[in-house]
């Protein structure tokens, strides 16, 4: 498939910190697309990058239309790509109704007033606003401020919508209604997102596939359970999901640490000094049997699932166990711990950590 | 409410202190008496009396005309000091310097305006005031404009040029709006600074062209009159209906 959006080889330093090292990814038609990292990651400036509002200092950023014909982003200004932003903010115009707000950008390229009100109609419809067309944003809600957000940015039907941490200033039960919202929303419209977030759930929750960033560099592209069972290394092991990340050794006989041999797949043969990804979901507790002793030191019930935390000697932190029903043992007991080789993964130590 | 009861005399008396001259000076406007200080009876002679008097009309009109025109000066150049320095200059020194002329004492700005003006030979006369009350006229509206680009989001223009607007349309449709209630207030703010400014308008003009406040000034050194009593209750309505319109106009859009 031929991809819409087409980053190459983007750098961006500011002063001494590099915002993007070296960042190529391939956005699809019609995907929604996340780029999730911590703070600092580069993923606003990247997204900044796409929208027209951060020049790099190095790289290519073209969008190919369904002709297959190719434009250059970074030759155009803001106003000029076929891209929106929706902003972290908002950036709702405060002096502007919501119904002025979503026709600014119709009226900026220059359509009928009758198409104008057409599509202004059409897209209140969508987000479920018309009742508040005449509302300033002032008097909206939170959810209500983000959905004209969307509303204003999605009217001009652009190639690629950007979305700047879309739900960050939502409380949390809301946030979890804007989720389905924007996914539904995605669907409907058929416009590709990219969607900046530093909330692991978020991203895998909503997209197709997502970018990792860290350091201005892209760690993985993947889809979520590919991301979360597969991670590309430590870093992202890390990021994504939660679990134990047990240090040790690749030798001959394999993955080795507290001095054993412990199961483990290893996709890109790694050597030497490396990591076993523990997935609570992966590792079964047992009282006779398994790769690595321990005694209980937390049980916790959910309801449907139950969490066993337990600690193993020589290892930093419990490792934690999830399971379907009721704790099957009891805080002090000695266990034994093990899990398939298949569902824990060996990374090169200190992989995706700074630098290269 | 009965905790804090006892601090209400010295409010009275801080109120009592402020305002006490300028009752005096209202009330006096309205004195039959020629005397200024024996009430005689009520009359509104005065003001008719200010109305006919030549030199405080032509001091009336010169001080229009410098307050309106450095009021729309200043408010112009301000605005646009205040844009460049809070979106691409973001230096506290350039800030600093540009904003000095509001907070120098009056008679230094004076001294240094008569001084320059000599030097490159500007002729004294309501032109050189005028650009005098520009000077610190616009560091006035700068520093009102600047305070409100602070509080308002920069992305507002991003996302303006984002929708497709140019950079002109963005300065036209959403930063000038979005300033309007701080431009406003500094404009109000210039005027009722120009309209009773004496230092700096005494030094830079022309002697043919006396502002109100030099005809004031000149008048009051033969004792002060009825007529220069009338004259400044006006000007207090002025200001203070101005003061309080520039307020109301601030409250107003915080909300926003």
């Amino acid at each position: 498939m031929t991809s819409l959006l087409t980053i190459d080889h983007v750098s961006k330093d500011f002063d001494t910190t590099r915002a993007l090292d070296d960042v190529s990814l391939e956005i699809r038609p019609n995907e929604f697309f996340a780029l999730l990292g911590p703070s600092g990651c580069g993923k606003t400036t990247l997204l900044r990058a796409i929208a027209g509002f951060e020049d790099p200092d190095d790289g290519r950023i073209s969008i190919t239309d369904a002709d297959g014909q190719e434009t250059d982003l970074l030759a155009l200004p803001p106003d000029k790509r076929p891209v929106n932003l929706m902003f972290q903010s908002y950036a709702l115009f405060p002096h502007m109704n919501v119904r002025k707000n979503i026709a600014y950008g119709l009226e900026r390229e220059g359509l009928s007033k009758q198409e104008i009100n057409s599509r202004v109609d059409e897209v209140l419809e969508t987000v479920g606003l018309v009742d508040k067309a005449k509302a300033r944003p002032a008097q909206l809600s939170g959810g209500q401020r983000q959905r004209v957000a969307l509303a204003r940015a999605i009217v001009k039907r652009p190639r690629l919508l950007l979305l700047d941490e879309p739900l960050s200033a939502l409380d949390r039960k809301v946030r979890a209604e804007m989720q389905m919202e924007l996914k539904r929303l995605q669907h409907e419209v058929g416009i590709t997102f990219v969607v900046v977030t530093h909330d692991q759930e978020e991203a895998m929750s909503m997209a197709d596939r997502i970018a990792v960033m860290h350091d201005g560099r892209v760690q993985q592209v993947a889809d979520p359970v590919t991301l979360y069972s597969r991670p590309a290394n430590v870093f992202v092991a890390d990021f994504i999901g939660s679990g134990t990340l047990l240090p040790g050794d690749v030798g001959a006989t394999g993955f080795t640490a507290l001095g054993r041999t412990l199961p483990g797949s290893n996709p890109s043969s790694v050597s030497g000094p490396a990591v076993l990804v523990l997935r609570p979901e992966s590792v079964r507790v047992d009282g006779d049997d398994g790769v690595l002793d321990g005694t209980v030191v937390e049980t916790h019930f959910y309801g449907g699932s139950s969490i066993t935390a337990v600690r193993v000697d020589g290892v930093d932190g419990p490792v934690v166990s999830r399971d379907r029903g009721a704790p099957r043992h009891e805080v002090g007991q000695s266990v034994h711990l093990s899990w398939s080789a298949d569902d824990a993964v060996i990374l090169e130590a200190g992989s995706g950590a700074d630098g290269p | 409410m009965s905790r804090v009861g006892w601090l209400r005399v010295p409010l009275t008396v801080t109120y009592v202190f402020l305002y006490l001259p300028i009752a005096v000076l209202v009330v006096m406007s309205f004195n039959a008496s020629k005397t200024p200080f024996t009430w005689t009876g009520f009359s509104t002679q005065w003001y008719g009396e200010l109305a006919s008097n030549a030199l405080i009309r032509e001091g009336f009109i010169n001080t229009m005309i410098v307050a309106v025109s450095a009021t729309v000066l200043a408010t112009a150049l301000g605005t646009l000091l205040a844009i460049g320095i809070a979106r691409y200059f973001r230096s506290a020194i350039v800030e600093a310097y540009s904003l000095a002329p509001a907070i120098i004492p009056d008679l230094a700005l004076a001294i240094g305006l008569l001084a320059l003006f000599s030097l490159v030979g500007v002729t004294l006369s309501l032109f050189s005031v005028l650009l005098s009350h520009v000077v610190f006229g616009m560091a006035f509206v700068a520093a009102v404009v600047i305070a409100r680009l602070g509080q308002t989001d920069a992305s507002l223009e991003e996302a303006s040029r984002d929708l497709g607007a140019g950079a002109v349309t963005t300065f036209f449709r959403i930063t000038l709006p979005s300033l309007a209630p701080a431009i406003i207030a500094g404009a109000l703010l210039v005027f009722t600074l120009s309209l009773d400014e004496f230092v700096i308008a005494f030094f830079t003009d022309g002697p043919t062209t006396p502002t109100l406040p030099i005809v004031i000034y000149s008048m009051v050194r033969f004792g002060v009159t009825p007529e220069i009593n009338a004259l400044a209750a006006l000007l207090l309505l002025v200001s203070f209906t101005i003061v309080l319109s520039a307020q109301r106009i601030t409250r107003l859009t915080d909300s926003v």
